[in-house]
């Protein structure tokens, strides 16, 4: 029946993707850090991580990677992501005008270099990593439209 | 170059494929191709920033259709064959096509852009966002307007899936307990 299709693959997947699932996460943070030294960005890597949570749920089915990462906190994370990246553009009236660059800018090719933009790579991060596994998960969680024989 | 129209090519014969062929499955492997040459294409213009984010947004794309179509079997849509309709598709298609081309005939040459904004970006980028990485700088600082807009269509149209898709889910849910007995 279904149930043992909702279990995941087989163990040589599930053996390589609790090898390799911390490094696709490592992989994304590193993008969205390092938006503003190399290519990348924080869409870039936000999709990045979602990809890791996706591999998750392939590789585990999907109860087990929801107890990872359950849908009220997907849904909070997005939220802040949104809200965090709304909050750094109203931050700029402090300066000047809607969306000024307030903070310390530092050298060249510095991690903390750069006013706002790490900050808004993060927000953005977050929301689109969290929106994106939040409508994977709605795709595969609910069996619409397919005739069971 | 030549690099450029062969991977071109192959992304407009893996479209063909992909609109021709029967089996759903192939035809999703097809798309899958025409994003990857996309990507390729990006990297031989010299746009890592773009090349990057259509790869992953590809490789996505590709595992959200191959779950969602995998349980279901469209077998072969029939085509209204109407010779009228095809005929006033074709006219439409020449039309479009001659003024299309005297109007590009206006615009500057393929690699040798016009850059009157982006040159003047290009200078004051470094100094003035203290950014090394000049499409961030555009994309976060002189451009953000448009980036918050960019994140707010992508929050409506999460939120607009989830909405429907939780209704959907709550009517399938209510009837069909009893059939599937789960």
């Amino acid at each position: 029946m279904s149930k043992e299709r909702e279990k995941g693959m087989s163990l040589i997947v599930k053996s390589v993707t609790r090898l390799t699932v911390g490094l696709v996460l490592l992989y994304g943070i590193y993008i969205v850090l390092h938006g503003h030294v190399s290519p990348g960005g924080g869409f870039a890597g936000g999709v990045i991580l979602a990809l890791a949570f996706i591999n998750l749920v392939l590789a585990f089915g999907k109860e087990t990677a929801l107890r990872k990462v359950p849908e009220s906190v997907q849904a909070s994370l997005e939220c802040t992501g949104a809200l965090l990246f709304l909050a750094v553009a109203l931050l700029g009236f402090a300066g000047g005008y809607f969306f000024f660059n307030i903070l310390p800018k530092g050298h060249l090719f510095d991690l903390l270099s750069a006013g706002i933009i790490p900050v808004c790579n993060i927000a953005i991060g977050l929301k689109v990593s969290a929106g994106l596994f939040s409508v994977f998960l709605v795709v595969v969680l609910l069996d619409v439209g397919r005739e069971k024989t | 170059m030549i690099a450029l129209y062969v991977v071109l090519a192959l992304m407009i014969l893996g479209a063909i494929v992909a609109i021709e062929t029967r089996n759903l499955l192939s035809s999703v492997v097809a798309l899958g191709a025409v994003g990857l040459g996309f990507a390729l294409i990006c990297l031989l213009l010299q746009a890592p920033d773009v090349a990057i984010t259509q790869l992953v947004v590809e490789i996505l794309t590709v595992i959200i259709l191959i779950r969602a179509t995998l349980g279901r079997d469209y077998a072969g849509m029939t085509t209204g064959s109407n010779y009228l309709s095809g005929l006033v598709g074709i006219v439409f298609v020449v039309v479009l096509f001659g003024v299309a081309y005297h109007v590009l005939q206006t615009f500057p040459g393929f690699g040798q852009p016009l850059m009157r904004v982006s040159s003047d970006y290009l200078e004051r980028a470094a100094a003035e966002t203290g950014a090394a990485n000049v499409v961030a700088a555009i994309l976060l600082d002189f451009r953000a307007y448009d980036t918050l807009g960019e994140a707010t269509v992508l929050f409506t149209a999460v939120i607009g899936v989830l909405a429907v898709a939780r209704r959907v889910g709550r009517k399938t849910i209510e009837s069909g307990e009893g059939a599937r007995g789960e």
